[in-house]
Order: structure tokens, then C-alpha cells, then sequence
């Protein structure tokens, strides 16, 4: 009994710790500008509490832009994604075909090769086919995943064949099987794949930071970037707390909200 | 048909992942004339191998990986272990150590950067009161790759712990117990038991770690720019770098090459262990 209410106290204290960096940015992105700069530091909030630093950030940054690019480059993502993953899930779960688990380890292969190790032969790749700057650019080298062919092929197998078995009398081909009886049953390996696509794609940097040149093709975490550069320069930490508020908002709520999804679906992964 | 199938995704792994290795291969073994002729050659390689600093991010990269695998599977670990049965209390305190792997690294290093100012910033605003003077974290050479790797460990520590904590609920519970009706510590109960039903996952974990090692670098780009005087430079800055900011293909694409090389080493150990692993986590 004892060891255990040891290892919770200094677990509580470990935890307080991790927090602290959350902290602050609730803190300072709510504390007015003009306030002491030393006190920019404390952990203590103490009024007179001022929106004033969400509105600066938002002046400053391009954030309804950012926040589109990335909405477009994540939905654009994971809707090729469906389709893809999809077909070569079915494949592997239901078809015999010479080669298959062939295949299949080169599939897994991908596990491996992240994109971000291939940045160079990719860009030069992009070029080629005149999608440098373009978020169509940013988005291919994940419109293929492994990670998704293998959940699909799981959630397949454990759909009972009979399902599909009324609709191949009928004479419907794999495609419509597919799309009306497997996909409507597959639901929550499709809602897992899609918690860790997003999660994923909403925070890359790297590859975007490289495939991308102008303005106005920036995601949130590039723009983040420079206008982090740009506040820091003035030691506008208020502002800067803010900002990263609003990149990081958007899946810490999705988090809270959906916790138990979350949680299985990381777990699920480990690889994107 | 299957083939018909597979071809879409097929068709994006060829073109960027299967051709990428190709061609960057091809690329590191040519070289340039003056005259732009390009010839068959090792030139490229040999430049990476008596370039400092690459050796120097190379060094960088297996510091960076021992500093950070190390205390971060541990806590992990620790926190799954700790926390595994739930209360209101430890499901707090699990979302806590958890919430890091939601935010970009770009967004944690925007954090960073102003606990890391020299003087005003939040951890010498604190050390402070303990009588400790101004450090500059980011700007030492002896201290900028430990910040960094400080927070790359608050990073992942809480994605590696969901992995223990699914691992850990594998267990089943009549082995702890009827160990414990035989006498056996806590200890003994974690080294004899819980350890070696863990192994899968840990190995796992580990993978998945070494990974994370070779591709996180953007706090490295926003916050340090791999200095000062290369102590933070690791093998994917040096890599964005040469290709990024040096226009330099020719040895970006011979450190990629390495980099890759590491990686079939790294996966012909633990493909077949990465899918039972995955077979395990389902």
C-alpha cells in the first residue's frame, strides 16, 4: 500500500511538471501586454485577464489562411487516402493472387521508409511533375499508407464473409462490395485511421516547410514557424503563446473530447 | 482484379517510396564536371565521409538517440505502470502526460523557446529564486543538445506510455495474483512477470523510438538551426541543410543514403517483430 501511494505522489509531481509548459501558454496568452515583462514567466495568473494577445496574433499571422491549407492538406489527405487503403485492404484481406504477401512486405516496407527520410528524392520528384509549392505536392507522398492497407485488411478480415456473399449472387463486383457492404461495416477502423492521419498531418513541419515556397501555400505549423521568428524578435512571448494556442487548440479539444478514440487509435498505430 | 485493386496505392508507393531510394542512390553516385557532365563515382561519399560536419551530426544523431530512448521508455514505462489502474486521479494524470503527442513539434518548441530564455525566461525566472544565475540553454554548445533533448523526452514520453498501458492490460491479472498469493514481491513480480510479457511491446516501442529519432528535427530548425557551432546538428538537419540551404544534391542525397541504410538495417531486425507487434497491439 505504501509503495503505491509513494509512486502516485511522485507520478502527481512528474505530471505537474509535464504540465507546465500548457500551463504558461494559458497563462501568458491571457495576460495583457503591457503588463511587467518580468512577470511574463510566472505560472500564477493573476488579472486583469485580456483577450488582447488572441486578437494581436490574429492580426499578425495569416491564420485563416493557415488554418485552410491545413484543413484542405489533411482532408485532401485522408479522402485519397479512403480510397487507396480501401482497394488494398480488400485485396489483401479477401483475394488470392500470386505474389501476395510479397506484396504485402513491400507494402509494410513504408512502415520504414518514412517520408521524411526521402525529402531530397521527393523534391527533385515534385519538381518533375511541376507540383513543387503546390499542396497537392505536400500531399502525395502520403496518399499511399501502410500503416492505413494494414488496418483495413484487419478490420476486413473481421467482417464475416456472409455479408458479402448475398451481393456477390446478385453479381455486384468487388467495387460495389466494397463501397456498400464492407465500408459501412469497417466504420471504426476507418474513423481510427482517420484520428491518426489528421493528428499527423496536422503537425508535420519538415516535408511541408520543403515542398512549398510561397506564402500563401503555408500550413499552420510553417507559418507558426515564421511567426514565432517574427514575435520573438519583438519578445512578444504573449503573442507567441497565443499563436501556438491556435495551432494546437484544435486536437487538444479534439482529444479531450474524444479521449477513449484517441488513445485506441494511437495505440492501433505507432507507425503513420 | 487484385492487382487492379492495389495499383492506386501501388502507384504513390512507387513514385515515393520505392523510386525515391532509387534515384537518390543514382544521385549520390554521380558527380559534376565543371562542364556538367556527369560521370559514375564515389566522389560524393568521399566528400560526406571527410566532411566534420557530417561526423559531428552523425555523433550528434546517436547522442540524441541514447538521451532521449533511454529516459523517455523508462518514464514511459514508469507512468504505465503507475498509472495502469484507473481512478479519477490517474486518468488525469494519464491525459497530462499524454497531451504533448497532439501538439506539432513546431508548436512545443515555440513553447521552449521562452522556457529556455537566458535570464527572463520561465526556468531561470524560477531557478532564479533558488539563487541560480542566468543560463543560456539554446546557446551553450555544452548544454543546447540536452535542451533539446529535453524536449523531444516530453514529446514522446506520453505516446510511448499508451503503448505500455494497452501492453500492460494484456496481462493477465490471475498470473500477478496468483504470484502474489505465492509471495512474491513487487519486484519480483514486475522482473519475473510483467517484464517479459512486456517484451513485445517494449520492442515495439523501440522501433518506433529509433524512428522518431532519425525524423524529428523541427525544433532543431525553429529554435537552434542546429548550432551553436554544430552541437545540435543532427542527420536530417545536416541533410535539410545541404539540400535546403547549401543547394548542395550531390552529398545531401550520400547522407540520405546512409540514413536509409540505417533504416533496412534497423527493419530487416524487427519486420517481422514490427508486424507481430502490431498483430499484438490489435
Amino acid at each position: 500500500m505504501k509503495l503505491k501511494h509513494w509512486s502516485l505522489l511522485l507520478l502527481s509531481a512528474l505530471a505537474l511538471l509535464w504540465a507546465i509548459p500548457f500551463a504558461w501558454m494559458a497563462v501568458a496568452s491571457l495576460r495583457p501586454g503591457d503588463a511587467g515583462a518580468m512577470d511574463i514567466a510566472s505560472l500564477f495568473p493573476s488579472g486583469p485577464f485580456s483577450l488582447a494577445n488572441f486578437t494581436e496574433a490574429w492580426q499578425s499571422g495569416h491564420f485563416p489562411l493557415w488554418y485552410l491549407n491545413t484543413v484542405l492538406l489533411c482532408g485532401g489527405i485522408l479522402a485519397v487516402q479512403c480510397v487507396t487503403i480501401s482497394l488494398a485492404g480488400y485485396a489483401f484481406a479477401r483475394l488470392r493472387f500470386p505474389g501476395r504477401d510479397l506484396l504485402f512486405y513491400g507494402f509494410l516496407l513504408q512502415l520504414m521508409l518514412v517520408p521524411p527520410i526521402l525529402i531530397v528524392p521527393n523534391m527533385q520528384t515534385l519538381v518533375a511533375l511541376h507540383l513543387y509549392d503546390t499542396l497537392a505536392g505536400v500531399a502525395a507522398p502520403y496518399c499511399a499508407s501502410a500503416f492505413g492497407v494494414f488496418l483495413m485488411r484487419q478490420t476486413f478480415r473481421t467482417i464475416p464473409r456472409e455479408y458479402e456473399e448475398a451481393a456477390l449472387v446478385d453479381g455486384a463486383s468487388p467495387l460495389r462490395i466494397i463501397v456498400s457492404v464492407l465500408l459501412p461495416l469497417a466504420r471504426p477502423g476507418l474513423a481510427a485511421f482517420a484520428i491518426v492521419s489528421v493528428t499527423s498531418h496536422w503537425n508535420e513541419f519538415l516535408w511541408p516547410l520543403m515542398a512549398t515556397s510561397s506564402p500563401r501555400n503555408q500550413v499552420l505549423t510553417v507559418g507558426l514557424a515564421s511567426f514565432t521568428s517574427g514575435a520573438e524578435a519583438g519578445s512578444e512571448w504573449g503573442v507567441i503563446a497565443a499563436g501556438t494556442f491556435f495551432v494546437a487548440a484544435p486536437l487538444l479539444v479534439g482529444f479531450m473530447l474524444f479521449q477513449r478514440h484517441f488513445v485506441s487509435s494511437f495505440t492501433f498505430s505507432g507507425i503513420k | 482484379m487484385a492487382y487492379g485493386l492495389l495499383a492506386p496505392s501501388g502507384l504513390f508507393l512507387l513514385a515515393f517510396t520505392y523510386w525515391p531510394v532509387i534515384r537518390v542512390t543514382i544521385t549520390s553516385v554521380s558527380e559534376h564536371d565543371f562542364g556538367g557532365a556527369s560521370r559514375w563515382g564515389p566522389g560524393n561519399y568521399a566528400r560526406l565521409f571527410a566532411d566534420p560536419h557530417f561526423g559531428r551530426a552523425v555523433w550528434n544523431n546517436v547522442v540524441f538517440a541514447g538521451g532521449t530512448i533511454v529516459p523517455s521508455l523508462v518514464m514511459a514505462l514508469g507512468f504505465a505502470l503507475g498509472l495502469s489502474e484507473t481512478t479519477r486521479l490517474t486518468a488525469t494524470l494519464r491525459t497530462v502526460i499524454a497531451l504533448p503527442l497532439l501538439i506539432p513539434l513546431v508548436a512545443a518548441a515555440s513553447l521552449f523557446i521562452f522556457i529556455f530564455l537566458p535570464g527572463a525566461g520561465l526556468l531561470d525566472y524560477y531557478l532564479g529564486r533558488f539563487g541560480l544565475s542566468e543560463t543560456n540553454w539554446l546557446g551553450d554548445p555544452s548544454l543546447a543538445l540536452g535542451s533539446i533533448i529535453a524536449i523531444t523526452v516530453w514529446k514522446n514520453t506520453g505516446y510511448y506510455m499508451l503503448f505500455f498501458l494497452a501492453g500492460l492490460a494484456g496481462i493477465p491479472q490471475d498470473l500477478l495474483d496468483a504470484a502474489k498469493i505465492d509471495g512474491a514481491g513487487p519486484v519480483q513480480r514486475f522482473r519475473h512477470i510483467t517484464l517479459p510479457l512486456l517484451a513485445p511491446t517494449v520492442a515495439f516501442v523501440l522501433v518506433i523510438a529509433l524512428l522518431n529519432v532519425l525524423t524529428q528535427v523541427d525544433h532543431v530548425i525553429v529554435m537552434t538551426q542546429g548550432g551553436p557551432s554544430d552541437s545540435t546538428a543532427l542527420l536530417l538537419f545536416y541533410i535539410y541543410q545541404q539540400a535546403h540551404q547549401n543547394y548542395d544534391i550531390g552529398l545531401a542525397s550520400a547522407a540520405t543514403v546512409v540514413s536509409v541504410a540505417f533504416l533496412f538495417a534497423v527493419s530487416a531486425m524487427s519486420l517481422r517483430r514490427l508486424e507481430r507487434g502490431i498483430h499484438y497491439e490489435t
